[in-house]
């Protein structure tokens, strides 16, 4: 592993640079460190944070950008009259990248060699000791791919060589210049600390990059999407039926019956979920003894610890049997299979029992005990002072409570995936299978590397309408329970 | 304030009809009961949270528990040189050129054989009526003992053979006689062979350490599908999130806690950390999916993918809980270092954040809990729809090599149609709950033994 390798040696040249940087700062002022500016590791730490980062960020780059500039370049070189009817640039390009792959792995495993993989060689020969090699091969290795893949190959290699020599030179440099640099006036400790704000900025900015890096995939899939299907249908078609086999054509994806099914299901998990947390937050936060909620509290909160998938198999494997036995086809006779809107909306009403409970509870108790006493004092019973004034005291926070529970039932998968059916269905009848926006995102992008088609690439339309709803819910949410917070602080 | 209007209090009691303040009248008696129900009401909801989780708990144990334990059949079985190694020469190439073909007629033989020397009357008459006793996989066991130790050929050798899932669930409760009658693969006759072989030991029902270690296995042959692959690959996948999350989520921290200047990035910076949180798990797949996959062309399936997805999303859970150690730690710990001449970088690193470490270490391990049980992500970014049969045997391997986790598994298991694997299932439930409960445990003790009031 070449990158490996390369790391082991900045690392060690790091180190080297960390020993002389201190020795030539120690031997500035002859051993006697208490003249030197900083301590003696900051000389060492300077010289190794000059090698070790612009040596490792030359990397990351070099990395990023080669596969980005050699796909651009043999992009250009496969003609028009290779891309086949249907198929695209981006299908052409990974059969390269697999040829080239085969190459690499033929020649390691010494089926061919260097020579016989070159410009020089022939279709049928190589097709063949490809073949030979255990490599995946298709039928579609044309001549144009063959030389494509050949040049992907030499422009990797030289782009890896390229990368190494100017990744080496600039940690040497980098060293030679931190060690060069101690001596006694050097502000080692300075500079030191000032690298090391700088990694803390760029760790905090990681956030920020991952909701950029969400934003760009789902907006640019997006827009790929509503390039091949119209926006307009997406939006307003009350039917969900993707064709497989004929790619494109036949499918409709109207997103209404998904979102119909997402939010009756989330609407049955916050029916079980809300009553349940709510009186149990208002006991817990006003009835109960120190002790009984001590144990209680976290009995409530195993519930939110439990994966997702354990609910998800509970309500496939437990619920749904237990509601067909009771209105199935041998009792009611409402419910077709095990799988419906009510069994996973109780499956997600149990997990956001304790989401619910714990939120509440922490508003209920943020209510200044001044109230309470001021109605106690009038003559209020226990239960008319929550209802009358803790209640109203808390609402916004409790609604705020509420919404983010909302928002976590609508961003639920692995529960909707197990139990709530596949098919896209607009229909009142909570016993009936219906899906939901996450379940069709897993379902419309497993298996399938291909994001050509607009059956896989809805997925990412899918994922954008979900990444927006969960958002303003939870910015509205977050507005009201901040918002309500202040009030008394 | 709130300023209900207090209902009109009722006109004093008339003369005459005095009632003593010992004997509540009918209004008080009514409010009585209102402040009861509503206390109830408060009980009946905790209960009813608390009945949840019994019945979850309850029904995870009692359906996973069958997975820990598994039927055999022992029987010995004659390793026949003329059907194994014709040329007889013991030489290994040769020997690999027998498929698992060649091993279950003398399998099937060997439990045959069985039932003539214990005089079970039965049926089936013929030596490939076994075949719906034996699993699938048997042979293949038998297979791989053979190729390592050839000397064997020829020896009878006393074997563990694994029964088929029909016969596993039949011992276990879930295959029942009046199903048999519709399953093609199993008849009534079998289960009467089964009843008659239990007493004798010959089947017998024991510790399952296969499931716990071994590979999972193809659609056919639940009974000898396994976690251990799986739990493989979520350690790895562990171990990235911990190498990466760790290191970049304290680092974030400190700089929002103890460096940063209010200011539009900043406060960016915030608003991010707090909606990231609230992001749906699956929206961390897609962005794995189009960033790690589509454009980095990083191994679909692989843990380190997976790793990198989580990473992203447990970051932040790490931030908050490390944001809130460092913010307990009292400032006068700040001023003394500064006070002696520390530089502030030296008084974070040299004095904070020591302080803060448990408080930190305790905030990472739960965020990995939360990682470890995570399945959306996983899906998207390929990590189920295939046989993880394959133990990786090396950091790299391990890293890069397609591989399941367990969660994954557990969802792959429950895709399937056979409901042997319903009770793999719930048995990888058990084992990832497991994981789970120690690794919060460990938290709850770190922090019990470390927390510092002050």
């Amino acid at each position: 592993m070449p990158v490996l390798w390369l790391s082991a040696i900045i690392l060690a040249l790091a180190a080297t640079g960390f020993v002389l940087g201190r020795g030539r700062a120690l031997a500035s002022v002859d051993g006697k460190s208490e003249q030197l500016h900083s301590l003696p590791s900051y000389y060492g730490s300077n010289a190794m944070m000059k090698s070790v980062f612009p040596a490792f960020g030359l990397m990351i780059v070099w990395m990023l950008a080669q596969p980005l500039f050699i796909d651009n370049r043999i992009a250009q070189l496969i003609p028009e009259s290779e891309i086949a009817e249907g198929s695209s640039i981006g299908l052409v390009m990974s059969e390269v990248r697999r040829t080239a792959d085969g190459l690499s792995n033929a020649i390691q495993e010494g089926y061919i060699d260097e020579a016989d993989a070159g410009a020089s060689a022939d279709l049928t020969d190589i097709t063949q000791s490809l073949k030979d090699a255990g490599q995946v091969v298709t039928n579609d290795i044309t001549q144009p791919i063959l030389n494509a893949a050949q040049k992907y190959r030499t422009m990797s290699s030289t782009s890896r060589t390229m990368m190494t020599v100017a990744v080496l030179l600039v940690a040497l440099l980098g060293a030679a210049w931190g060690v060069l640099q101690s001596g006694r006036d050097f502000r080692a400790r300075n500079v030191v600390e000032q690298g090391i704000l700088a990694i803390l900025i760029a760790a905090a900015s990681v956030a920020v990059l991952t909701t950029v890096g969400i934003v760009f995939s789902l907006i640019f899939n997006t827009i790929e999407f509503f390039n091949l299907y119209p926006a307009a249908e997406f939006f307003t078609l009350l039917e969900w039926a993707p064709s497989f086999s004929g790619r494109g054509g036949a499918s409709s994806l109207g997103i209404l019956p998904l979102l119909w099914g997402t939010i009756y299901i989330s609407i049955v998990a916050l029916l079980v979920a809300v009553p349940i947390g709510l009186f149990s937050a208002i006991y817990l936060s006003e009835y109960a003894s120190p002790r009984v909620r001590g144990i209680t509290k976290p009995l409530l909160e195993i519930l939110a610890g439990i994966p997702t998938i354990v609910y998800g198999l509970f309500a496939l494997l437990t619920i749904g049997p237990l509601l067909v036995s009771v209105f199935g086809e041998n009792g009611t006779g409402w419910m077709g299979g095990g799988r419906s809107v009510m069994t996973a909306g109780i499956a997600m009403g149990i997990m956001l029992i304790p989401f619910v409970s714990s939120l509440s509870d922490d508003i209920i108790n943020a209510v200044p005990q001044s109230l309470r006493d001021g109605s106690y004092g009038l003559g209020a019973t226990r239960s008319e002072t929550i209802r009358q004034v803790v209640l109203p005291a808390a609402l916004p926070g409790i609604v705020g409570a509420i919404l983010l529970a909302a928002s976590r039932a609508i961003g639920e998968t692995m529960i909707v995936v197990l139990g709530a059916g596949a098919a896209a269905r607009l229909s009142l009848n909570p016993f009936e299978a219906m899906t939901t926006v996450t379940a069709k995102i897993v379902s419309q992008l497993t298996g399938d590397s291909d994001f050509a088609s607009p059956e896989a690439l809805v997925a990412f339309a899918l994922g954008i309408t979900l990444f927006v709803l969960t958002l303003c819910l939870n910015v509205f949410a977050l507005y009201i329970v901040r918002k309500y917070r202040e009030q008394y602080e | 304030m709130t300023d209900a209007s207090i209902p009109a209090m009722p006109a004093a009691p008339e003369k005459g009809n005095r009632v003593s303040l010992m004997e509540p009248d009918a209004r008080t008696q009514k409010r009585k009961a209102a402040e009861r129900r509503f206390r109830s009401y408060g009980i009946a909801g905790i209960a009813t949270g608390i009945f949840f989780l019994i019945v979850l708990l309850i029904s995870i144990v009692s359906s996973g528990a069958g997975a820990f334990q598994q039927t055999f059949i022992n029987a010995s079985v004659y390793l026949d040189p003329v059907k194994l190694d014709k040329n007889g020469n013991r030489d290994i190439a040769d020997l690999r050129k027998v498929s698992t073909f060649g091993y279950t007629p003398l399998i099937q033989q060997a439990v045959f054989d069985k039932l003539e020397q214990n005089n079970i009357e039965t049926p089936l008459e013929k030596r490939g009526d076994m075949k719906a006793l034996i699993s699938a996989s048997a042979a293949a066991q038998v297979r791989d003992v053979v190729l390592e130790n050839p000397d064997l050929i020829g020896e009878t050798v006393d074997f563990r053979i694994l029964a088929s899932s029909r016969v596993d669930g039949y011992l276990k409760g879930r295959v029942l006689r009046e199903d048999v009658a519709r399953d093609k693969n199993i008849d009534s006759e079998h289960l009467d062979l089964v009843d008659a072989l239990v007493p004798l030991g010959i089947v017998e029902k024991t510790f399952n350490i296969d499931f716990i270690t071994g590979a999972d296995a193809s659609e056919s042959r639940a009974e000898s599908a396994g976690i251990g692959v799986a739990m493989i690959g979520s350690f790895f996948m562990m171990m990235v999130v911990l190498v990466l999350s760790l290191p970049i989520g304290v680092a974030a921290s400190i700089y929002l806690e103890e460096f940063a200047p209010k200011n539009r990035w900043t406060d960016l910076i915030e608003v991010n950390i707090a909606n990231l949180a609230a992001v749906p798990s699956i929206v961390f797949g897609i962005l794995g999916l189009a960033v790690f996959i589509q454009f980095m062309h990083l191994p679909q399936s692989a843990p380190l993918v997976g790793g990198l997805v989580l990473t992203l999303m447990t970051l932040p859970t790490i931030i908050i809980s490390t944001r809130a150690s460092l913010k307990a730690v009292p400032p006068s710990i700040r001023d003394a270092a500064l006070g002696v001449g520390a530089s502030k970088m030296q008084s974070v690193f040299h004095h904070v954040l020591p302080l803060a470490a448990p408080g930190i270490l305790t905030g990472t391990i739960i965020g990995l809990a939360q990682a470890l049980g995570e399945t959306a992500p996983l899906l998207l970014i390929g990590m189920v729809g295939f046989i993880a049969s394959n133990a990786p045997d090396g950091v790299a391997s391990g890293l890069l090599d397609p591989n399941s986790a367990m969660p994954a598994q557990i969802y792959e298991w429950a895709k399937r149609a056979d409901p042997a694997f319903y009770e793999r299932a719930w048995g990888g439930i058990i084992i990832l709950l497991g994981f789970l409960i120690s690794m919060n445990t460990l938290a709850v003790i770190l922090r019990r033994r470390f927390e510092r009031r002050w």
